[in-house]
């Protein structure tokens, strides 16, 4: 397939606010249980949920550059029924909803118990819309991730570790950022984001790899001899019908060098993974906030890599009927 | 139910290109607006078609086959482009089984084609929305025209007959003996889209000729030449002296 940088800013940018939204909100829960620092709403809470929605708001307007008719972009939310493109335009603006509704709780300051479901559980307003807004989060990773594992015949997607890959690695940028805003805001905070990223970062190794070693072990389902149904071990393309390009020639190839896909491949496996763990492990250990942020800099980009190699692998079947031009 | 679809015969189809142009014509002038061209005279000509026909060898020298092969929508019956559309732009019609796209609801975001392992969806590149084969919708059900041009362009321009249209559910149209009687086949079964269109396969033609049918033992009639040659006087078999 041919990388599209709107739908690869989309992914990465709405995977660092969901999981720097998750991270706020597993700070909020674990001071709640007196595990962690209480936190300043205004200095800490509010600023952090404003960057997460930025984030999205950023991925969402870099989607309408992959549309033709953005205009129409409203229509998108008819079928979730049957589409998961659909259920995730649906779910993006509820989850932003749900982000800026915990920023105006902790902006106001609102933060004694509303809530008395049961005698001596007091919920307050911001833990019951984080509670959901989670829930909006876990189910904006599964739309994004299924956007792409859905389609069968694109092998190299159709696997669970798709969904996995886009959670995982979503979640640790957001935790990397995290522990970079924590360390401008609330150093007390930093040990503890940081080795969840950390943690999180090498999880999201594991599942990405495995879906690396998954995808070079494919063995491709369509062969030209399906495509065109002459079951002879030799078939060569001779011609594809028109001598020039057309959309078929530049929506589904990459364009580039194997050695071009391994070097972005090699890049992002060392920007994504070893670097921003040592650059965490150092940023602790020195107390820097600035290595912190070169951290999830470093990550993100890393991740812009990712995600060109995760739309450059994938292999379409079409590209079986324009394998020669004449 | 019907479902229409097309029957290509790759056995006579010669590769003249003459669906694709025809296929152009008819759906560049239609009411849903032109298929856009760029450069179409320079060094990078591109366009948007419905039609395309590609050219495969099959075979090694010297026993090889020129395959032409020609390739619009499949029509699925379970097309696997209609439910991604986030818009529902993307549908297939329950009277006839035609896949067809509402140009009006379509926002361009190419989801479909990534979704059609054929690559019959193009997006055209000034209206921004995707195209792609619509069985000559408005020709085929179109009761201002006489009843043998309610077929798609590229069927009507077909010179070698390699493109049948028909009801594929209907056991005894000619697509359906087509395809039962001379080995009719889906593209890329393995990924259970069904496609309504199928292809019918190459078929060694052969005729076998016997020496007696190009030189004669007898001659009856007295054609071609070589006559008996009776005396003057004896009797012909038609009472008739001949010579």
């Amino acid at each position: 397939m041919h990388p599209a940088f709107s739908v690869i800013f989309l992914t990465t940018l709405i995977g660092a606010g969901q999981g720097l939204f998750l991270a706020l909100y597993t700070v909020e829960l674990y001071s709640l249980f007196d595990l962690l620092p209480e936190q300043e709403s205004r200095t800490f809470y509010a600023p952090g949920a404003a960057i997460a929605l930025g984030l999205l708001a950023l991925g969402l307007l870099a989607s309408f550059f992959h549309l033709g008719r953005p205009e129409r972009g409203w229509r998108a939310a008819a079928r979730w029924r049957t589409s998961w493109l659909s259920r995730e335009v649906i779910v993006l603006p509820a989850f932003m909803a749900a982000v800026a509704a915990y920023w105006l709780v902790h902006w106001a300051g609102w933060r004694e118990p509303r809530f008395a479901p049961a005698a001596g559980l007091e919920v307050t307003p911001s833990a019951a819309i984080g509670a959901a807004a989670t829930v909006l989060a876990f189910a904006l990773y599964l739309c994004t991730g299924m956007i792409y594992a859905c389609i069968r015949f694109l092998q190299e997607w159709a696997s669970p570790l798709t969904v996995i890959n886009y959670l995982l690695l979503g979640g640790a940028s957001g935790f990397t950022l995290a522990t970079a805003f924590a360390g401008y805001s609330a150093p007390a905070l930093v040990p503890f984001l940081g080795g969840w990223a950390a943690v999180l970062t090498g999880i999201a190794l594991v599942t990405r790899a495995a879906s690396l070693v998954r995808n070079a072990r494919l063995r491709p389902k369509s062969t030209l001899q399906t495509a065109i149904g002459v079951k002879h071990p030799r078939i060569v393309q001779t011609a594809q019908g028109f001598m020039g390009g057309s959309f078929n020639t530049r929506e589904f190839f990459h364009g580039r060098t194997r050695a071009f896909v391994r070097a972005i491949k090699w890049t992002f496996l060392v920007l994504v993974f070893p670097v921003p763990v040592a650059l965490l492990g150092a940023g602790i250990a020195a107390g820097s906030a600035a290595l912190l942020a070169l951290a999830f800099a470093a990550q993100y980009v890393g991740l812009l890599a990712e995600r060109w190699f995760f739309f450059a692998q994938a292999n379409h079947p079409q590209n079986l009927y324009y394998q020669a031009i004449a | 139910m019907t479902q229409l679809a097309l029957v290509i015969d790759l056995n006579v189809c010669v590769g003249c290109q003459a669906c694709v142009t025809s296929c152009k014509e008819w759906n560049t002038s239609g009411i849903a607006g032109y298929l856009s061209d760029d450069r179409p005279y320079d060094a990078d000509p591109t366009g948007t078609f419905f039609n395309r026909v590609q050219t495969f060898e099959v075979g090694e020298y010297p026993n090889t086959q020129t395959v032409h092969f020609p390739k619009s929508c499949l029509h699925c019956e379970d097309p696997p482009c209609v439910p991604v559309c986030p818009t529902g732009a993307s549908y297939k019609r329950v009277e006839d089984g035609i896949v067809l796209v509402d140009y009006d609801k379509c926002i361009g975001c190419k989801y479909c084609s990534w979704a059609c392992p054929y690559g019959v969806r193009e997006v055209d590149e000034h209206q921004k929305v995707m195209k792609k084969c619509t069985l000559c919708v408005d020709r085929i059900h179109d009761r201002s025209l006489p009843r043998a041009e309610r077929r798609p362009a590229c069927v009507m321009a077909c010179p070698t007959n390699a493109r049948l249209f028909g009801d594929v559910h209907d056991p005894d149209s000619e697509v359906s003996v087509a395809i039962r009687e001379r080995g009719g086949y889906q593209l890329m079964p393995e990924w259970g889209t069904h496609p309504a269109n199928h292809y019918l396969p190459r078929r060694r033609t052969q005729i076998t000729i016997q020496p007696e049918e190009l030189v004669r033992a007898d001659n009856p009639l007295k054609v071609d030449g070589k006559l008996p040659k009776p005396a003057l006087k004896e009797p012909a078999l038609d009472d008739v002296t001949s010579w």
